[in-house]
């Protein structure tokens, strides 16, 4: 089968998911249910552009195909902060309810994380990337200690409102912010756009990518930003869920057989749309709420990252 | 011209190449010998500048090498090291367009693919161009990364021990189409060699290194001779001239 021929049958498979969280089961409500489901169906999209994006992109400068760019600890620092406007400021407070001064905070402060990250550690002489790596570890474990310390002494029904936050969700996600994230989600993709091509030398290995040429000490840090930005903005709207993208982006590898990263995260990009607006769907309407998609995409997405290990341990040797 | 200048480099303040000073021959064969250890490579990452000297300059037509644009240099020298491990699985035709990407940005035209017909062909894998690079034999895959080295079109190629884990067959195979670049194309090859007998009938000027400085460096057959060779090696080297082929014969001193 050729790559066209697959990436139409995933543009196919996104339709068909998308008409059926639209239109199934609206019994005419086109006021009320359509634009509220539209509103969610564009949040999933923007979220799994978003995640694939970053894991393919963050995979390719990492030489690793089973890392996520979560191992930057921007997750960590995302429950960090909700947890810490919880136990400062309550969950009546103004930081909370307000969910753009809330999206504003969270965005600003992973950016900023990430940009002193990278500034200190590109500064601190030419490290190879794993150090960088090793440094996002070892910071995330340490934020995620401080956010169970904090929610061990939180007050139990503050706690319980907390953890709304931080699970992914689609279900209550507010319009404004959708369209922010549109746009911030846009013009970051565009702009990374300009350096696919680049990409695709970068899977030789960084000897024969600056021998061809490419200014890989500067590729690196733009790809690192824009996949902080990703990161740290569909984290914002929806929650975290960035080992998803280890999911989509294998299977990427897999279906296409390319080095083409055009094609790479296109096809993870429709795959994850097929996964979560599908997912959401089953989700609301087979399980009729009963579960979450995150525990799902969890529980698969473990899966598949243990079949992905055992895989590779068996090529290696 | 390539103009190495007073440079050293320092891995954890123990210098691996102390204030080095050479000048590459255009139109020629160059290779760099010595012991393990004894900086070939790093001076070589340095003068691609897949590492940044600490002190002291690489000249590239009177100019660092690292005031050149990326793309710009990636057009005149192009280098192969000699581990290339690979995260992607591609054929030798798509690794051999690679070559071009300096030129195309990925985008090939007619000329390009002509480029890498030639450089396939040169290297004799037409057969084999649609086989995966994981499916092919050592020497096949050395090729293939010649092959690309060969389409990037370049004035200088540099090669980081490119016989490593060849046998004799591909081994000369290699080194004829290097000499065949030099005279046919007017290149220049800079080759890290370990096997000194090669270095003796391909190359036509040897740089030899020991604990990171030159301790030799001039035409092959100033250097091919047992006195040399013992500062060189530590080794009572006896020399044997065959067909006007000078042969090292080190296996038993």
């Amino acid at each position: 089968m050729r790559n066209s021929t697959k990436m139409m049958i995933l543009i196919a498979l996104v339709l068909v998911s998308i008409a059926l969280y639209l239109f199934q089961g609206l019994n005419g409500s086109y006021d009320y249910a359509l634009p509220r489901r539209g509103i969610k169906v564009l949040a999933m999209a923007l979220t799994g552009v978003a995640i694939a994006y970053s894991t393919v992109i963050f995979q390719t400068i990492t030489h690793n195909k089973i890392l996520t760019p979560s191992v930057m600890g921007l997750d960590s620092l995302y429950m960090l902060i909700q947890t810490v406007i919880y136990f400062f400021f309550g969950s009546m407070s103004i930081l909370v309810i307000n969910k753009n001064i809330n999206f504003a905070i969270s965005v600003i402060g992973m950016i900023v994380f990430a940009l002193l990250l990278y500034k200190f550690l590109f500064k601190a002489g030419k490290r190879p990337i794993y150090f960088l790596l090793l440094v996002g570890i070892i910071l995330g474990t340490f934020m995620g200690s401080i956010t169970t310390f904090l929610q061990v002494l939180i007050d139990p029904n503050e706690f319980t409102s907390l953890q709304n936050k931080l699970f992914a969700s689609f279900n209550n996600v507010n319009g404004d912010l959708v369209w922010l994230a549109l746009v911030i989600i846009t013009l970051t993709v565009i702009y990374g756009w300009r350096s696919i091509r680049e990409l695709d030398v970068l899977s030789l290995g960084r000897d024969n990518a600056i021998n061809l040429g490419v200014d890989y000490d500067k590729i690196v840090k733009k790809m690192l930003v824009l996949s902080s930005i990703l990161i740290a903005t569909s984290t914002a709207l929806v929650g975290p869920i960035t080992f998803f993208g280890l999911i989509v982006a294998n299977l990427s590898y897999q279906f296409f057989n390319t080095f083409k990263h055009s094609t790479l995260i296109i096809g993870a990009s429709l795959m994850s749309l097929v996964a979560l607006i599908g997912g959401q769907w089953i989700v609301e309407r087979i399980f009729t709420f009963d579960t979450t998609l995150s525990v799902i995409i969890n529980f698969i997405g473990g899966v598949y990252f243990i079949y992905l290990l055992l895989k590779e341990s068996r090529t290696k040797s | 011209m390539i103009q190495v200048k007073e440079v050293s480099k320092y891995f954890a303040k123990k210098p691996v190449v102390d204030n080095v000073s050479v000048n590459i021959q255009s139109g020629k064969i160059t290779s760099f010998i010595g012991p393990n250890g004894a900086g070939k490579s790093t001076l070589l990452s340095m003068v691609s500048r897949l590492l940044d000297a600490d002190t002291g300059e690489v000249l590239l037509d009177k100019s660092d090498v690292r005031k050149w644009k990326s793309n710009d240099f990636s057009k005149r020298i192009s280098i192969l090291k000699q581990s290339n491990y690979m995260n992607v699985r591609l054929t030798i035709r798509e690794l051999v367009a690679f070559g071009r990407f300096p030129y195309s940005k990925g985008r090939l035209n007619a000329e390009d693919e002509k480029m890498v017909d030639q450089a396939i062909e040169y290297m004799n894998l037409g057969d084999l161009e649609d086989s995966y690079l994981d499916e092919l034999s050592g020497g096949q895959r050395q090729r293939a990364f010649i092959a690309m080295v060969i389409a990037q079109d370049t004035e200088y190629i540099l090669l980081d021990e490119p016989l490593n884990n060849l046998d004799m067959k591909h081994s000369v195979q290699i080194m004829k189409i290097l000499r065949k670049l030099v005279e046919d194309l007017g290149k220049t090859v800079v080759i890290v060699l370990h096997d000194i007998n090669f270095a003796s009938v391909y190359s036509d000027f040897i740089v030899a290194l020991k604990d990171g400085r030159v301790i030799k460096d001039g035409p092959t057959h100033e250097i091919i001779n047992s006195d040399a060779l013992k500062e060189i090696y530590d080794m009572d080297i006896p020399i044997q001239e065959m067909n006007s082929c000078r042969i090292c014969v080190y296996f038993n001193s």
